[in-house]
């Protein structure tokens, strides 16, 4: 098989000469990346934008006509749906997947360069058939990011008719396009590292996505599955979730399917999709904390193992999403056991990555900033997720602002400021300049503190008792008149979050043509990426000869070292044998 | 199990560090890749298939539920249509292994033989399963009269699906071969695809059995899985 070869061919390859072949039919991993990058944060600032609207609404009701209870539910649906899976898996995983993967462990490129092409259009396609449902009749669905049935295929739901049909469509293209693209990963990861590079070697950042591609080849399928049913039961009239059931006083064709499936095939996929955007999150982040903190990372082993555990366990808490949809008591016992199980490799990691701050050499760049603010972030998300893990707790809670509080802390900023982190960090590597550090540092400080101005008041709300997806509260007795002052100003701290990613932008394209020229490694990293020839790396990324690997990724200020970074295609010295190993290295 | 001793190890380690220096990973092997990728690929297709079943189990609980297999009017009560398309489906494997085995002795025109005669019963077994659709329907078993039909047909499509797929690929396969014309690299490629072939075939016998359980028996699969 002529493609298979690529990934470790030995000699040099050359760049593709026409400008199609170079940036549009491309099968180099890195213009992949980028334009499954793009792609994703495109469709993500609609998602933002969507957010916003939603905020105006809630925080001025009445204000604008425009927005009507209908719009209302179609907005908070698209933006749930792009925010998880069209912005954050596909970054994550299509754009730091494709662009890490292979400089990382050492290869020229994917091993099947061509099916990762496919992966990019299939993902395009999908968007668009997703973004299309703005413009049929009836719009896009409104039945939530959940798609529960039998409401989601029922009058009264906004785009019950074309809306759900797209999605359902969009998210089935998308599905078959994270395959072909995981199916590319996996296989990377296991035959295309190159000499020396041991699993046991590789960044935890491979290791995370590598865990959350497998994961995610085996949860999609029960999207797929679910999808595909509803299809059916929207265009054909079968009865596979839809029961029997009287509508705007009509008996419909329906017999006794089960709602409740659906519910349990969605979160067999839910979950996991959670620990999909979460575990590359965990991976980046850590190697971005060893690098600038210019520290071995805290525990490698039981990083790895954390991950991977906690890969494992993410198929068996799913329920913890359907405590209100009634279970048997033990069943309740049985999730809620699991899911605080699911908290011991979770925490560890937060520790390590405390202790690998811990009497580090802190330097606290831009990119450092963002994943120091992850680590509060995500404490904070998962501390209510313990919270929420308990049947008792929950079932006041549930579909409440506090849900939407705890969820946004934990899988929506926190893998949002990890990938800012990592556009930052790895900025220079991609486009060989350096970002202007002011803006910066500019935009940290607004996505940080703008978004506690947002979610820690959206808890308080909570447990007043607001309850999510609604439109508006109109006048109800438990819920107090200052509840909407804290609404109003969470929504200006909401746009005000929103602009300040202006800062970003203008920085991301500002800094490509004029950002200071870094040169090779700017960081001092360990990590192979940094190693390449050329800066961006060239097609092939290795020149001629691909790199050994001689030690781990972390060999950050080993004493007796003549810098505080020893790159992984450094030969270990004979000094480094006898000495040193009693001092350091935990 | 030596995925634990990987985890065991200690990459921080110097002297550790020192030894493995000498170690390369994997050599280079072209089909390696190949074969890592068909093991994902079948590990998704059971899980697909197997999400699939346990939701029909779990519906299969709903008192509308009618099986198709049972009493006397149902349709695979006597199950000899299906048996002959398991038969099709069962020679097209044997002709790809057939095909594999000539190919690896260097017997080109058995080869040749071999999947020819292997994508003949491939699509003969997807236009007999297509007839046994027709048949059904002529019979009034619509898709969505009853949920035992929607699965009948949604798992039949899907199968019949993945053969498709594989259809394409063995295609893709012959035809670089005839192309780049080295006969040898065949066995290689071809290996896969009958794995695959076998696997389909595997896939189908799960589901001929499921589809043609009598109602004790699937509430008796049905009760193991907790429904
Ligand atoms: C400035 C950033 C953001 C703001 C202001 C925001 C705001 C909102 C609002 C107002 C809702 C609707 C609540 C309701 O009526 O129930 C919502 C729902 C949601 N958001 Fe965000 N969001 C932001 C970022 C994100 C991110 C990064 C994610 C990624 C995981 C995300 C995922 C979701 C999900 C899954 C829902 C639930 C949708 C549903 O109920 O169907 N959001 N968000
Ligand atoms: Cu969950």
């Amino acid at each position: 098989m002529q493609h298979v070869a690529i990934a470790d061919q030995t000699e040099e390859l050359h760049d593709p000469h026409s400008f199609i072949t170079k940036y549009v039919w491309s099968q180099d991993h890195k213009v992949i990346a980028i334009q499954y990058g793009g792609t994703a944060i495109f469709v993500g600032l609609v998602a933002l934008v969507l957010s916003g609207l939603m905020r105006l609404q809630l925080g001025f009701p009445e204000s604008f006509d425009f927005i009507d209870p209908s719009a209302y539910l179609q907005f908070v649906t698209m933006h749930g749906m792009i925010m998880v899976i069209y912005l954050l898996t596909a970054l994550l995983l299509g754009g730091f997947g494709n662009y890490l993967i292979p400089l990382m462990i050492g290869a020229r490129d994917m091993v099947f360069p061509y099916l990762n092409m496919l992966s990019f259009w299939f993902y395009l396609l999908s968007v668009i058939i997703l973004l299309s449902s703005f413009f049929v009749p009836g719009g896009p669905t409104g039945a939530g990011w959940t798609l529960y049935p039998p409401q989601a295929i029922l009058e009264g739901t906004p785009g019950y008719d074309w809306g759900i049909i797209l999605m359902l469509a969009s998210l089935a293209v998308f599905i078959i396009a994270f395959t072909m693209g995981g199916l590319n990963y996996v296989t990377t990861v296991l035959q295309a590292r190159t000499h020396g590079m041991t699993l046991m070697r590789m960044p935890l950042t491979i290791w995370g996505i590598f865990t959350a591609t497998v994961l995610g080849l085996l949860a999609f399928p029960a999207l797929l599955v679910s999808a595909i049913m509803m299809m059916l039961d929207k265009l054909i009239g079968t009865s596979f979730f839809m029961p029997a059931l009287v509508s705007l006083g009509e008996n419909l064709d329906y017999t006794g399917g089960s709602p409740v499936l659906f519910q349990h095939l969605f979160w067999f996929f839910g979950h996991p999709e959670v620990y999909i955007v979460a575990l590359p999150a965990f991976g980046m982040v850590s190697d971005v904390l060893a690098t600038h903190a210019r520290k071995n990372i805290f525990g490698y082993r039981m990083m790895v193992w954390a991950i991977v555990a906690i890969g494992g366990l993410s198929f068996i808490v799913w329920a913890h999403h359907m405590y209100v949809s009634g279970m048997h008591p033990a069943f309740g016992f049985f999730f809620a056991t699991t899911t605080l199980i699911i908290a011991v490799p979770t925490a560890i990691k937060v520790y390590n990555w405390v202790l690998t701050l811990w009497q580090g050499n802190i330097h606290l760049t831009v990119p450092m900033l963002f994943a120091i603010g992850f680590i509060f972030t995500f404490t904070h998300g998962g501390l209510t997720g313990l919270f929420l893990g308990n049947v008792v707790i929950d079932l006041p809670l549930s579909d409440t602002y506090f849900v939407v509080a705890h969820f946004h802390m934990v899988m929506g900023v926190s893998p949002i400021m990890v990938l800012f982190a990592a556009i930052y960090h790895w900025y220079p590597l991609m486009t060989g300049r350096m970002f202007n550090v002011t803006l910066g540092k500019l935009h940290f400080w607004f996505t940080f503190l703008g978004t506690y101005a947002i979610y820690l008041p959206m808890h308080y709300i909570g447990i007043l008792g607001v309850p999510r997806r609604y439109f508006a509260m109109g006048t109800t007795d438990f819920i107090p008149e200052s509840a909407q002052t804290l609404n109003a100003s969470i929504t200006v701290s909401a746009l005000i979050v929103g602009m300040s990613q202006l800062f970003f932008l203008a920085n991301v394209f500002w800094s490509i043509r004029n950002g200071e020229k870094t040169g090779h490694n700017p960081w001092g990293a360990t990590s192979l990426e940094w190693q390449t020839p050329d800066v961006p790396p060239k097609h092939g990324n290795w020149g001629k000869e691909l790199p050994r690997v001689y030690r781990w990724a972390y060999d950050y200020s080993v004493p007796g070292a003549k810098e505080d970074f020893i790159p992984q295609n450094h030969p270990v010295t004979k000094e480094e044998q006898t000495g040193g190993e009693h001092e350091e290295k935990a | 199990m030596s995925i634990f001793k990987t985890l065991r190890e200690k990459p921080w380690d110097a002297q550790v560090a020192a030894a493995g220096n000498a170690v390369a990973v994997a050599p280079i092997d072209p089909q390696g890749a190949a074969r890592i990728a068909l093991r994902f690929i079948m590990a998704i297709v059971s899980v697909l298939f197997l999400l699939f079943i346990i939701t029909f189990l779990s519906r299969s609980q709903y008192p509308d539920f009618q099986s198709l297999a049972g009493q006397p009017w149902q349709p695979f009560t006597d199950p000899t249509r299906l048996w002959i398309n398991t038969g099709i489906l069962a020679i097209a494997s044997l002709a790809m292994q057939f095909g594999l085995a000539s190919a690896r002795s260097a017997h080109l025109n058995r080869a040749i033989v071999g999947i020819s005669s292997a994508v003949f019963f491939s699509i003969l077994f997807l236009l007999a399963q297509l007839d046994l659709w027709q048949h059904l329907y002529a019979l009034g078993f619509y898709v969505n009269t009853n949920p035992a039909n929607s699965y009948f047909y949604v798992l039949t499509a899907l199968h019949g699906l993945h053969m498709m797929g594989g259809l394409i690929v063995l295609a893709n396969v012959v035809f670089r071969v005839w192309y780049d014309g080295s006969p040898e690299s065949l066995s290689g490629p071809l290996q896969l695809c009958t794995t695959y072939w076998h696997f389909l075939l595997g896939v189908w016998l799960v589901l001929f059995a499921l589809l043609t359980s009598r109602p004790e028996t699937i509430n008796a699969l049905a009760a193991m899985c907790g429904f």
